[in-house]
C-alpha cells in the first residue's frame, strides 16, 4: 500500500483488493509512527475517520461507488470543515470547531473521501517554510532539519511522507507549488475561480486559490474533478460546465510550444536547481516539443507587488479576529480597546503581524495611490506578459523554486529573503492563472527540485498531461523518502 | 452680521428586502436576539458574500424616480473600522463609484418650490446593535441588524434653514415608501438622517466650516437640531470662536448637540474595493425592466392632479405627500369635472382626515370610501345639499348609516336633507325673519355689517339648514335694498 497513488488505491478499491477501513488503518497508523517526527498533522480524529472509511465501505457494497470513494484525504486546516477544529494554523483559532464545511470540503465528501486529518500550515496562510505555524515547524520528509516550504507545507510533507495519498492545500503566492517542489510531489494551483473559496480562510481573496497536491499529475486530476466546480457562494466562482480533468491524459504532446521565459533562468536560482530542470526540458524536447523563448519583462516587479496587495486585503481579512464572537481572547482586559490590542497580540504570531501592518500602511490615507494602486496597475502589467507570452507557446515551463529546501531558522530571521523564494510562484497568482509543480530531480544533497508548469487559462487538463506524459517516462515523482520507507 | 445657514442631508433608508443583502437572513425587525444572524452576518471565517439583487432593484427605482444616473457599473468597497457590533470589522459600502450619481428631489416649502439635488445614493450593509442593559456591566452584541441593506442618500448642500431640510427629508421618506423601497418607520430605525450644518455671512460664496449630526430619527429632531446648532454656530462666531469640524449627536431631552468625535480622531477608513464581490453591473434591460414596473410618482402625480382636477399646487402637495392618499383621491376625484376636484381635496385634507386621525385609523381603512366621498362632492356640487348638511351626511356614512357607493344619496333622501332650492317658500320666510327683527334690519341699514349675518343666520335656521346660504343672502339683499 506504501507504493500505491491514489489512482492506485482508487483501483485497488474498486477491485475490492482492499477496503477503504484497511487503506485509513494504514495511514492512521503511519500518522502515529511519523507525525511526532513531521509534524504535519494538528487535529486526528481516527474514530471519524475510520466511520467515514466504514460509511465509504457500505456505499460501494452499495454499488454507489465514485473514484474517490474511501480515498484518505488531508484537509489543509485553512478549510472549515463541520465539527473540526479548523485553526489555520493559529492561535487565534486554535478554539474554533467549524460549524460549516468549505464548498470543496462538502464536495469531497459528497464525492466518498474520508477525511484523515486536518494539516499543519503557516499563520493563517503566511509563509514559505511552515515556520509560522502556531503548532511549530513541520519537517521535510527528505531531511528532517530543513523546511517543507509553505503555506501548504503541512499538506506536502504528509503526501511525501505516504501519511496520506492525497491532500487539499491553498495557494496565495505559491503556497501549493512551493512546498511541492521542496517535498518532491505535485501540486496544482488552478485557475482563479474553478475551486470556491468558500469555506477557505481568507488570506488575500483575489489571490486564494485551492488546489490539490498528490504524488502524480494523474492523481491532481482525479482530486480536481472532486474539488472543482461552481458555487453561488463565492461571487468570484466561475460558472463554468464541469470538466473531468483526466480527460487529455494520453493526449500526446508532440508540437507543444513550450515556453521559457528568460527570467524565469536568470542569475539567482541555484545551480543543481538550474541543471535539474535543462535536463527536464531536455527530456521535452526528446517528446518533440518545441522550446520557444518568451519574455515576461514585469516579472521581477510581481515580488513588491504581491507584497502590498496581499498584506492589504489580509489586513481587512484579519480584521473578523477581534476576540468578541469566536476563537481566542485574552483573559484579562479593563475596557473593549485594550480586549481587541491583548487579544491580537497575543493571538497572531510575527508574520501575520507584519503583515498586517504593512497592508494597513499601504491602505492607509495618503499612501494608497502610492501603494495600493501602483500595485494593482503593475498587476495588470504582469497578467498582460503572460497573454502576450501566450501568443506564442502553450505552456510556460521553469523553476518552481530557486532553491531546494532550506534549513529550518535559516531564512526566519530574514522576511526578504524568505518572500524571494516565491519570486517564480507569485507572478502566477497576479496574473489569476493555473500553475503546477512535479517533481523533476534532485540537488546534490539529496533534496527534490520541482518544475512548474504554467498554463493559459482552463488549460488545467492539457497541463496535467503535460506533466502525465513526463511522468511516463521517468521516475521522480515515485521516488520516497529514504527516512519514511515502509 | 447677517448669517445664512447651510445644511446638506445623509439619509440611510433601510431597504425593505425580505433577506439581507449579503446573505439570506432574514430582515424581519424584533426577533430574538442573534436568531437571524447566519454565518455570514456574524463573519465566521472562511464565509463571503452574495450581493442580493432585490436590494440592487430598489437602488435602481429610487434612481430612475429621481432622475440620477443609475451607473452600469459600480464598485463595493470595504470600509474598515473596529466596532463590536461590525461583525468583519469592515462594512461593505460603495466609495468611488456608486450605484446611483446626480438626480435631484422638489419640495414645496410654505407655497416656495425648492429643489434638492442629490449628489449620489450607494448601497451598504448596517451594522448589529450594542446592547448595554441587563449584562451587569458588560456589552451584548445583537446581529439581527447585521447585513440589512441600507441605501444612503446624499444630498448636496443645497438648504438653507431647517424648514427646508425637513420638507426635503419629508419628501424624500414619502417618496421611499411610495416607490417600495423602505418602510419608513422611524422608530424603528428604517429611516435616519445625518446633517451636515453650517453657516456663513449672508452673501458669502465659500462654505463654513460644517459639523456633522449624527442619527436623528425623526423631522421633530433634525429640524430641533439644526435649530440648535445654527444658534451655536453664530454665537460661537460672533464671540470670536471658530467652529470645528467635528460630528455631533443631538440629545433631545436636553435639547442640545454635543461632540462626539473630531476631525482629529476621525478614522482612516482604508477604504478599498471588496476583492470578495464583483464589480455591479447593471445592463440597459434591467434598468428598463425596473422602470417598467415604476409607479407614478409624486411630481407627476402632483402635475396631472392640478391639470386634470383643477386643484392648487399646495393641495396637490398634501394630496401626494403619500401614495395611499394620493390613490384615494385619485379614485375618489376619477373624471370629475367643475368644482368637483378643489371640494374632494378640500375633503379629503378636511373632514376625513379629521376623523381618520381620531380613529387612528390609515385612509386605507376608511370607514368612507372613496366612492362614497364622490357621492357626497356630487351633491354638495349641484347644489343638492349645502356644505353644512354634508357634513352630518359625512358622520352618518362615517358610522355606516348606509351603505354602497349611493350611500350619500341614500341618506340624503331617507333623512329628507334635500336643500330648499324653491326661491318662493325662502323668501316666504326671509319676510317672516325681516318683519320678526326689525332691530337687526335696523342696524344693517344703519351700516352694521354683522346684523345682516343675523339674519342670514335666522333664516337658516328656520330652514333647519337646508336653504343654500348664498342664495339666502342674495333674497335678504334685495329685499332690505
Amino acid at each position: 500500500m506504501f507504493e500505491l497513488t491514489l489512482k492506485g488505491l482508487s483501483d485497488a478499491l474498486a477491485a475490492r483488493k482492499l477496503s477503504s477501513v484497511e487503506a485509513t488503518r494504514f495511514y492512521l497508523g503511519r500518522i502515529q509512527a511519523l507525525n511526532p517526527t513531521y509534524n504535519c498533522f494538528v487535529t486526528l480524529d481516527e474514530e471519524r475517520s475510520l466511520g467515514e472509511a466504514r460509511e465509504a465501505d457500505n456505499a460501494r457494497a452499495a454499488g454507489r461507488a465514485q473514484p474517490l470513494t474511501g480515498i484518505p484525504i488531508a484537509h489543509k486546516d485553512i478549510f472549515c470543515a463541520k465539527g473540526w477544529l479548523s485553526t489555520c494554523g493559529s492561535k487565534m483559532l486554535s478554539n474554533f470547531v467549524s460549524p460549516y464545511d468549505a464548498h470543496i470540503v462538502q464536495r469531497l465528501n459528497e464525492a466518498g473521501v474520508v477525511t484523515i486529518g486536518k494539516t499543519n500550515m503557516d499563520e493563517f496562510a503566511m509563509g514559505s517554510s511552515n515556520e509560522t505555524s502556531w503548532y511549530g515547524p513541520v519537517r521535510n520528509p527528505w531531511s528532517a532539519d530543513t523546511v517543507p516550504g509553505g503555506s501548504s507545507g503541512g499538506s506536502a510533507a504528509a503526501v511525501a511522507a505516504r501519511l496520506a495519498p492525497g491532500a487539499t492545500g491553498t495557494d496565495t503566492g505559491g503556497s501549493i507549488r512551493q512546498p511541492a517542489a521542496l517535498t518532491g510531489i505535485c501540486g496544482l494551483k488552478p485557475t482563479y475561480g474553478l475551486v470556491s473559496r468558500y469555506g477557505m480562510i481568507a488570506f488575500a481573496s483575489s489571490l486564494d486559490q485551492a488546489g490539490p497536491m498528490a504524488r502524480t499529475a494523474e492523481d491532481l486530476a482525479l482530486l480536481m474533478n472532486g474539488m472543482a466546480g461552481f458555487d453561488e457562494r463565492d461571487s468570484t466562482s466561475l460558472d463554468r460546465p464541469a470538466e473531468d480533468y483526466t480527460r487529455e491524459l494520453g493526449s500526446g504532446i508532440a508540437g507543444l510550444r513550450i515556453g521559457l521565459p528568460s527570467e524565469f533562468f536568470a542569475e539567482g536560482v541555484s545551480p543543481d536547481v538550474a541543471k535539474a530542470i535543462d535536463a527536464a526540458i531536455t527530456q521535452y524536447k526528446a517528446f518533440g516539443c518545441e522550446p520557444v523563448e518568451v519574455t515576461l519583462p514585469n516579472m521581477r516587479l510581481s515580488v513588491p507587488v504581491y507584497y502590498v496587495l496581499a498584506p492589504a486585503e489580509a489586513s481587512s481579512n484579519l480584521a473578523r479576529y477581534d476576540g468578541v464572537r469566536y476563537g481566542y481572547r485574552t483573559p484579562n482586559y479593563r475596557d473593549l480597546d485594550e480586549m481587541y490590542e491583548k487579544t491580537r497580540a497575543e493571538g497572531f504570531g510575527a508574520e501575520v503581524k507584519r503583515r498586517i501592518l504593512i497592508g494597513t500602511y499601504v491602505l492607509s490615507h495618503g499612501y494608497y495611490d502610492a501603494y495600493y494602486l501602483t500595485a494593482q496597475k503593475l498587476r495588470r502589467l504582469i497578467a498582460q506578459d503572460f497573454t502576450r507570452a501566450f501568443e506564442r507557446c502553450d505552456v510556460i515551463m521553469g523553476p518552481t523554486s530557486p532553491t531546494t529546501a532550506f534549513r529550518l531558522g535559516e531564512k526566519a530571521g530574514d522576511p526578504l529573503q524568505m518572500y524571494l523564494s516565491d519570486i517564480y510562484t507569485i507572478a502566477v497568482n497576479l496574473a489569476g492563472l493555473p500553475g503546477l509543480s512535479i517533481p523533476c530531480g534532485f540537488d546534490g544533497k539529496g533534496l527534490p527540485v520541482g518544475l512548474q508548469i504554467i498554463g493559459n487559462y482552463f488549460r488545467e487538463a492539457q497541463m496535467l498531461n503535460v506533466a502525465h506524459q513526463y511522468q511516463l517516462a521517468t521516475d521522480w515523482h515515485l521516488r520516497a523518502p529514504p527516512d519514511v520507507e515502509a | 452680521m447677517k448669517w445664512e445657514t447651510v445644511i446638506g442631508l445623509e439619509v440611510h433608508a433601510q431597504l425593505n428586502t425580505r433577506s439581507k443583502i449579503f446573505s439570506g437572513a432574514s430582515t424581519v425587525f424584533g426577533a430574538p436576539p442573534n436568531s437571524q444572524a447566519s454565518a455570514v452576518d456574524i463573519a465566521l471565517p472562511g464565509v463571503l458574500p452574495v450581493l442580493n439583487r432585490a436590494a440592487v432593484e430598489k437602488a435602481i427605482r429610487f434612481g430612475l424616480s429621481v432622475g440620477a444616473r443609475v451607473n452600469e457599473r459600480s464598485i463595493f468597497a470595504r470600509k474598515n473600522y473596529f466596532y463590536p457590533d461590525l461583525p468583519k470589522n469592515y462594512q461593505i459600502s460603495q466609495y468611488e463609484i456608486p450605484v446611483v450619481s446626480g438626480g435631484s428631489v422638489t419640495v414645496l416649502v410654505g407655497d416656495m418650490e425648492k429643489t434638492v439635488r442629490l449628489t449620489r445614493a450607494h448601497l451598504e450593509e448596517d451594522a448589529g446593535k450594542s446592547l448595554h442593559e441587563d449584562f451587569h456591566g458588560e456589552t451584548g452584541i445583537d446581529l439581527n441588524r447585521a447585513g440589512t441593506p441600507l441605501l444612503e442618500i446624499v444630498s448636496e448642500p443645497d438648504m438653507r434653514s431647517s424648514a427646508e431640510a425637513v420638507a426635503y427629508a419629508k419628501a424624500l421618506h414619502a417618496l421611499v415608501r411610495w416607490i417600495d423601497i423602505c418602510d419608513g418607520n422611524m422608530q424603528e430605525g428604517s429611516f435616519r438622517c445625518d446633517a451636515n450644518v453650517s453657516v456663513r455671512p449672508t452673501g458669502s460664496s465659500t462654505f463654513g466650516t460644517r459639523c456633522e449630526i449624527k442619527n436623528l430619527n425623526s423631522f421633530r429632531f433634525l429640524e430641533r437640531a439644526i435649530d440648535f446648532e445654527v444658534q451655536r454656530q453664530i454665537e460661537l462666531i460672533e464671540d470670536g470662536g471658530k467652529v470645528v469640524q467635528e460630528t455631533r449627536l443631538y440629545d433631545p431631552d436636553r435639547d442640545e448637540t454635543r461632540p462626539m468625535r473630531s476631525k482629529e480622531d476621525a478614522h482612516d477608513y482604508r477604504y478599498f474595493p471588496d476583492p470578495d464581490l464583483l464589480p455591479l453591473a447593471v445592463s440597459p434591460e434591467w434598468l428598463n425592466d425596473v422602470r417598467a414596473k415604476l409607479p407614478e410618482l409624486p411630481e407627476a402625480m402632483r402635475e396631472r392632479f392640478t391639470r386634470s382636477y383643477a386643484i392648487t399646487a399646495y393641495d396637490a402637495g398634501v394630496l401626494t405627500a403619500s401614495r395611499e392618499v394620493a390613490d384615494y383621491f385619485d379614485a375618489s376625484a376619477s373624471g370629475a369635472a367643475g368644482q368637483v376636484g378643489k371640494l374632494t381635496a378640500n375633503w379629503i385634507a378636511g373632514n376625513l382626515s379629521a376623523r381618520l386621525n381620531e380613529a387612528g385609523l390609515d385612509i386605507t381603512e376608511s370607514k368612507v370610501s372613496a366612492q362614497q366621498l364622490r357621492g357626497l362632492v356630487e351633491r354638495i356640487a349641484d347644489g343638492t345639499i349645502s356644505a353644512k348638511i354634508a357634513k352630518d351626511v359625512f358622520d352618518a356614512m362615517w358610522n355606516g348609516d348606509a351603505t354602497g357607493a349611493d350611500a350619500a344619496d341614500k341618506i340624503i333622501e331617507s333623512r329628507g336633507l334635500r336643500q330648499i332650492s324653491d326661491s318662493g317658500a325662502l323668501e316666504q320666510i326671509a319676510d317672516q325673519v325681516i318683519a320678526a327683527n326689525a332691530q337687526q334690519v335696523a342696524d344693517y341699514r344703519g351700516g352694521k355689517e354683522k346684523a345682516f349675518n343675523s339674519l342670514v343666520g335666522q333664516v337658516m335656521k328656520a330652514t333647519k339648514g337646508k336653504a343654500n346660504p348664498q342664495q339666502v343672502s342674495e333674497i335678504l339683499k334685495r329685499k332690505l335694498q
